[in-house]
């Protein structure tokens, strides 16, 4: 009797532990996350002000600002966006609705399932050889686009490909039976029907490219200027179009030379902004997925 | 699986019939669209060739001038000396042990959340800990990095300064070391694990549970006696996952693991494969360039072997289970 009451208390002491230790790593994450949020927001916080946010550091004006930054932040995920967008979409699509089980298929899907593994780092020595020296763009805000392209190119097809795969059946089949063509079956009945993954994917790289640094510092550099519109409205068109052809650095770029510099504050600052953009993704994130599943 | 593959196939040989009923016009845009769509498909294969041609080729001469050996095993890492020595065995060995040691400690932790979120979480707490998770993978790496080398290397460099009182061979490092790079890494790679090991939890089937429960096991054997071993291939792949993700991982580390060559010990200030690219290409010329893309194919080396990992892992899964 008095065996089997030990075995029962030596079971309960482990089955203690192993609850406990559960319990604890879970709460470690939430701890974890609060944790960063609330210190940075309060070491952060006091350097945000209208200035920081919309000039550009400056030693004859006396300013400390990201508003540069920002511009270049924009406009790095818009040109990425713009060439990664249809690239990957018209990838996912080819592969689910054309590619059948052919030996291309395997090759690309292979290859995607790399890219998306290569490290950010070596995206950026690629970048720099190839859009750099290879096709003379430079440190540009291009090269920067162009190289995160490649990077979150597999994000966008994955995704895409998911709600493709999500598509019954029966709308191809309704829509093929109808005397549709392949093309206006994809265009009218398919994307549109997988329209809340492509937007999950297109979110997912947008809070890929903001928070990306490793792959940006050696092909779109470190500019922080923010475009100067005063010349009138072509000038303006044309110095606006005219930037992307200029080295520009983005906030996480700018968050990593500054805390290399010693400035923890004006790095906090850019932290905070880089969390609020995160917690937005994370909201819209949310909304897309609520407006997939009703 | 292969019916579905058959009904696949069936609605290719349909198509022809829609296009003869549509007209010619409808036709022509169909086969546009499908090479247009074969040629963005054809984009990210390019994409990979690219990269590992152009890396073959920036990094091959330097790694025939200098020797694969010296490259590989030799422990001076001094590029600019005369003459230059370009051993990365000390950066090779770093990233391979801050790897394992990020590894060990994130994926106990993100294994033991994943089994909190699929068997013992109610709402609201399972929600809670999703979101946050989710959110921890949003947060940018430089964001880590501030963190680390604000908060953690001046803990670290108290901790250093007990360890090593009155030591006199120590060098020391402010707080700068293996340690803290460790601690940033395995925090980086807890949404990894734990999304992956949650679905593998999530897959393994209700009778197990069931069965094991009905025996007279209890919660915590069911989970770590039966749950577990049935899940094992999907959280081997989230924790090689997390390994890929830690040994890619460059801005995190740079700063907070003081970025000097070195024997990878506790308390030394040690560079990673990364980080040994990123601090020094801004002004690396001719062979120091080539080496450091050598330093990028190694990494590529690693990286590739370890998606061949995680495919091998499924591929066995799948024909055990499928």
């Amino acid at each position: 009797m008095g065996k089997g009451t030990l075995y029962r208390k030596r079971l309960r002491t482990v089955e203690v532990f192993a609850s406990a230790a559960i319990y604890g790593a879970s709460s470690l994450a939430v701890f974890l996350l609060l944790g960063i949020l609330c210190y940075v927001f309060w070491k952060g916080w006091g350097i945000l002000d209208p200035v920081f946010l919309t000039s550009v550091t400056s030693a004859l004006k006396q300013t400390v600002g990201i508003g540069g930054n920002m511009v270049n932040t924009l406009y790095i995920v818009v040109l990425t966006l713009l060439v990664v967008m249809p690239v990957g979409v018209g990838a996912a699509v080819y592969l689910n609705e054309y590619a059948g089980h052919s030996k291309g298929r395997f090759l690309v899907e292979g290859a995607i399932e790399i890219l998306a593994g290569v490290p950010s780092v070596v995206f950026g020595l690629f970048g720099m050889t190839f859009f750099g020296s290879v096709l003379h763009m430079g440190y540009s805000l291009l090269n920067g686009a162009m190289t995160l392209s490649c990077m979150v190119l597999p994000l966008v097809v994955q995704n895409t490909q998911e709600a493709l795969r999500a598509v019954p059946q029966e709308y191809r089949a309704g829509a093929l039976g109808v005397g549709a063509s392949r093309w206006h079956m994809i265009r009218t009945v398919l994307l549109p029907a997988a329209r809340p993954g492509i937007a999950t994917g297109m979110i997912l790289a947008v809070g890929r490219i903001a928070g990306e640094s490793a792959a940006l510092l050696f092909t779109a550099g470190s500019g922080r200027f923010l475009p100067r519109l005063d010349q009138g409205l072509p000038g303006n068109v044309w110095e606006l179009l005219g930037k992307v052809k200029s080295s520009g650095g983005t906030i996480a770029v700018e968050l990593y030379l500054q805390m290399q510099n010693g400035r923890y504050d004006v790095a906090f600052g850019a932290a905070c902004v880089l969390l609020v953009l995160v917690l937005a993704i994370q909201v819209l994130l949310g909304a897309v997925g609520k407006g997939a599943g009703s | 699986m292969a019916c579905k593959a058959e009904v696949e196939e069936s609605f290719h040989t349909v198509t022809p019939v829609g296009t003869v009923l549509g007209s010619g016009r409808g036709r022509t845009a169909d086969q546009v669209a499908g090479s247009v769509l074969a040629t963005c498909a054809m984009v990210s294969f390019l994409a990979v060739a690219a990269i590992v041609l152009y890396m073959v080729q920036k990094g091959a001469p330097a790694i025939l001038e200098v020797g694969w050996k010296e490259i590989l095993f030799g422990r001076v890492w001094d590029p600019v000396g005369t003459p230059p020595r370009f051993g990365i065995l000390y950066i090779v060995l770093t990233s391979l042990v801050g790897t394992c040691l990020a590894v060990l400690l994130g994926s106990s932790v993100g294994v033991l959340t994943a089994v909190f979120l699929a068997e013992l979480a109610r709402e609201p707490w399972a929600g809670i800990v999703r979101t946050a998770v989710e959110l921890l993978a949003g947060i940018p790496s430089v964001v880590y990095g501030l963190l680390g080398i604000y908060l953690l290397n001046p803990l670290m460099y108290r901790l250093e300064r007990k360890v090593f009182a009155g030591s006199d061979r120590h060098q020391f490092t402010g707080g700068a070391n293996l340690l803290c790079a460790v601690l940033v890494l395995a925090v980086m790679i807890l949404p990894t694990v734990i999304s992956v090991t949650e679905t593998a939890i999530r897959s393994v089937g209700q009778e197990l549970r069931a069965a094991s429960l009905a025996l007279g096991a209890s919660r915590m054997q069911t989970i770590f006696r039966q749950i577990l071993p049935a899940a094992r291939s999907g959280v081997a792949t989230g924790v090689v996952l997390g390994v890929g993700r830690a040994l890619g991982e460059s801005m995190a580390v740079m700063l907070v693991a003081g970025n000097c060559v070195n024997v990878p010990l506790p308390f030394c200030s040690v560079r990673f494969l990364t980080t040994a690219i990123v601090s020094e290409m801004g002004y690396a010329q001719g062979t120091h360039r080539g080496v450091l893309f050598a330093i990028g194919l190694v990494l590529f080396g690693f990286i590739t072997l370890i998606n061949g990992v995680v495919l091998g892992i499924l591929k066995k899964g799948a024909s055990k289970f499928g």
